[in-house]
């Protein structure tokens, strides 16, 4: 039978306000949007807070006092955990009590949930440090496994984090990746030892996207039906690995689709068959083999259709906006202003070029639902007008200092 | 199936954008059913691809057209002419009526709109009338005829259908006409794109201006109120503050144009501010391929057929929020009319951020691309069966 491996993401970044031209020079407060817009991000935390992450967090410690065999684990960007630190701190209380049973790991991420892999190793290097600092900080531990931004892979990347002493880490179980092979073993990179972990993007999506669909043949997903598929693996492979946001439970699903009921639920089904189990990604690593080596020299990720990049880095206004990020940043770190620095790093965050993306935007499908602004061109603007501020703070900051 | 369809006029003799959308229908809906399409003058037709009747009225004043603002002025003697044509069409219409054998009449807007109910009179027939735009949008909500307006209200009334060309006229046709929302479908203006290609150069000056780094922001339409060509020009100013190198290029004629020049004086910008007149043909599309961004700041606009030609010709587009186009069109800049700080934030960042034109002109062209007569058509001929399903 094979265990399951419960990850879900919480990440809320720091949305831009909407910032025009003639804000350059004079408005240096990019992330304070005190509106009744989506670009509000405190408006946008109290939200998730109470549709997800307080009832969610109930019911999964409920469920661990319940079933002693349960256990999953959480990412959290660092940039989450600031804003639940400043402005909620009873929300970041619950997750510190989930971590406390110790069957909750944490895993490793850039604090910034940002490309910067893509851009700058060694920012990468630097974000995780500082994501490791504030883990620490809040929960008392150190993450072992890695998981990149919107699970962002490729082989060398693996190399990097090895590097850097993770013994796991996680990417999307893709199709073209893993051709005749299945997602529900262990692997490794070329000439490594660090294992990896594939999401199963069916079963995880049928819960994340199917969930809800009434024209889906599997509708109404319960969880007797979710451990049924589950059981059916049986032999055919040693983990399930269940990956998605946690913001599924109450925010992208609504509480009226019953998905608090399926969670409340999913366990005691899965556990009602004797041979089944429970991992968290650290523990997988332990006692799992590596099936064999898995080639992806090209990065894959974990979003749309397409498992790659182009939802941040597809159309010429992404990359210029990040070409221009990135050049800034031997300048900005020479400055030692603190301030600079951590909004350069918080304008690094993905969803800032996730918000810019055309791909599918006349569809006005998912994209669209996380995008805070009307179009990827307003976000365009407003986000390339604050690297303009950015860019003369930092012109006066190293002038004075000259 | 047979559509007799009444319009008022067709390219290259038209005023606005009615003729075009009405030889981009009828030459789409042709390739699919039987249609004659009637016009009150015999004036020339470049290439018909459909049969085209000519009721041949007297041909008192051709210069007058439906689009111009002196119809405001109820009873005065150019308007009293133009309403005179409007009754000898409903007379013409009769007689054609009688003569041939059809089962939909379909008709563009009011002034053919008693052409259209004669017809029906005459025939038993249902009646189509496709609004491109009320009394409302033409006069800017002040002054409505009301002549004008009787004529629509009692068009619309009697017809069996009514054809919006946008959701925005949808709402006036409900609001401000009293229509049941049910009797209303919409069907968005489209483009062909193979009329509008060509091989058209730049004009000389621009590209010249260009070359040693100005940019060029392109407005082309009529210089009337509900254009909101003002507001442009507002926001012009504020770009000049913050960026001189670029040349505002108003396309036009109409009865605002003295005062837009005026305006251009008045703020300082005159020497930015490019007045080239009024242009057709080969020298519109000149005027799309010199420019940077195409800005449509209009107050009211039933749909707005320009930019889709300005993107055609790969010339991104900058939109007032308050136009039909905006509801078809996704990969546009947005603004509403009056936000001339916005709009000018917005004008500037194609002006500083090259990727951002390129990505619009890239994605829009892909957009328009699909907007197709031929599905407007389709729609059209949905309707038309759903009224002879009725009728038997």
């Amino acid at each position: 039978m094979p265990a399951t491996c419960l990850y879900f993401q919480v990440h809320q970044p720091w949305r831009l306000k909407k910032y025009r031209v003639f804000d350059v020079g004079s408005d240096h407060d990019y992330f304070s949007d005190n509106t009744d817009s989506d670009r509000n991000n405190l408006k946008i935390l109290h939200k998730v807070a109470h549709k997800c992450y307080l009832p969610a967090n109930k019911i999964l410690l409920d469920l661990l006092n319940k079933h002693p065999e349960f256990c999953c684990s959480f990412s959290f960007s660092g940039v989450v955990l600031e804003q639940l630190e400043t402005n909620l701190p009873e929300v970041l209380k619950s997750f510190v009590n989930l971590v406390k049973t110790k069957r909750v790991e944490i895993l490793s991420e850039t604090y910034y949930h940002s490309l910067s892999y893509l851009y700058s190793p060694d920012e990468f290097r630097s974000q995780i440090r500082l994501h490791d600092q504030k883990i620490k900080k809040l929960f008392g531990i150190i993450p072992k496994v890695f998981r990149n931004t919107e699970l962002i892979y490729n082989d060398s990347l693996a190399q990097e984090v090895e590097k850097l002493g993770f013994k796991a880490i996680l990417a999307e179980g893709a199709d073209h990746i893993l051709g005749w092979r299945s997602p529900n073993y262990l692997y490794s990179p070329p000439d490594s030892k660090i294992k990896l972990l594939l999401k199963n993007y069916r079963l995880s999506d049928d819960i994340a996207f199917r969930f809800s669909e009434k024209s889906w043949s599997d509708y109404p997903l319960t969880a007797p039906k979710f451990a049924s598929w589950l059981n059916k693996i049986n032999g055919a492979g040693d983990i399930v690995n269940l990956f998605m946001d946690y913001e599924t439970f109450g925010e992208h699903q609504w509480a009226d689709t019953g998905i608090f009921e399926f969670l409340k639920h999913l366990p005691g089904e899965i556990l009602k068959h004797p041979d089944n189990s429970f991992v968290t990604p650290t523990l997988a690593a332990k006692i799992f083999p590596s099936r064999g080596e898995l080639n992806i020299p090209n990065f894959i990720s974990w979003a749309d259709l397409e498992r790659d990049l182009s939802a941040w880095t597809g159309n010429s206004m992404q990359q210029e906006a990040l070409r221009h990020l990135y050049s800034l940043q031997s300048d900005i770190l020479t400055t030692d202003n603190q301030q600079l620095i951590t909004d350069w790093r918080r304008l690094q965050t993905s969803d800032h070029f996730y918000y810019m993306c055309t791909k599918w935007f006349a569809d006005g499908d998912v994209h669209k639902y996380f995008n805070p602004n009307s179009s990827p061109y307003e976000a365009f603007i407003s986000y390339m007008n604050v690297l303009q501020d950015l860019k003369l703070r930092v012109q006066q900051c190293n002038n004075v200092t000259m | 199936m047979r559509i007799l369809m009444f319009g008022w006029e067709l390219p290259p003799d038209y005023s606005g954008g009615l003729g075009v959308a009405c030889n981009g229908l009828a030459r789409a809906l042709s390739k699919k059913l039987d249609l004659t399409f009637i016009l009150p003058h015999r004036t020339p037709i470049i290439s018909p691809s459909f049969k085209i009747i000519f009721a041949n009225l007297d041909q008192l004043d051709l210069t007058v057209t439906p689009y111009s603002t002196f119809l405001n002025v109820s009873g005065n003697l150019i308007f009293g002419d133009l309403l005179k044509q409007v009754h000898q069409y409903a007379q013409a219409a009769k007689k054609i009526a009688g003569n041939i054998r059809f089962d939909i009449i379909h008709v563009h807007d009011w002034l053919t709109i008693p052409a259209g109910l004669a017809a029906k009179l005459v025939s038993g027939k249902p009646l189509v009338i496709h609004v491109h735009a009320t009394e409302f949008d033409r006069s800017g909500g002040f002054s409505v005829n009301p002549v004008v307006y009787a004529i629509e209200k009692t068009g619309f009334e009697q017809a069996d259908f009514l054809i919006a060309v946008s959701n925005y006229v949808k709402n006036v046709l409900i609001s401000k006409y009293g229509i049941p929302e049910a009797k209303i479908s919409v069907v968005h203006n489209a483009i062909d794109t193979s009329d509008h290609f060509s091989n058209a150069s730049p004009v000389t000056f621009l590209s010249q201006a260009r070359a040693s780094g100005h940019k060029i922001v392109l407005y082309l339409g009529r210089l009337t109120l509900q254009k909101g060509v003002d507001y442009l020009l507002s926001a012009a100013k504020i770009v000049l503050g913050h960026f001189p190198k670029v040349f505002f290029v108003i396309v036009g004629s109409g009865d605002m144009e003295n005062q837009i020049i005026r305006q251009a004086a008045d703020i300082g910008i005159s020497d930015r501010v490019l007045f080239p007149g009024f242009l057709k043909g080969e020298q519109r599309d000149q005027m799309f391929k010199s420019a940077d961004l195409f800005v449509m700041p209009s107050v009211s606009e039933p749909f707005g057929l320009v930019p889709l030609e300005s993107i055609v010709n790969g010339t991104p587009v900058l939109i007032s929020k308050q136009s039909g186009v905006s509801e078809v069109l996704k990969h546009a800049l947005k603004v509403d009319f009056w936000d001339t700080e916005e709009m000018a934030n917005q004008i500037l960042a194609v002006l500083n951020y090259p990727s951002l034109p390129s990505t619009l002109r890239d994605e829009s062209s892909r957009e328009v691309s699909q907007l197709t007569w031929s599905s407007a058509a389709d729609k059209c001929i949905n309707i038309y069966n759903q009224l002879l399903n009725i009728e038997h």
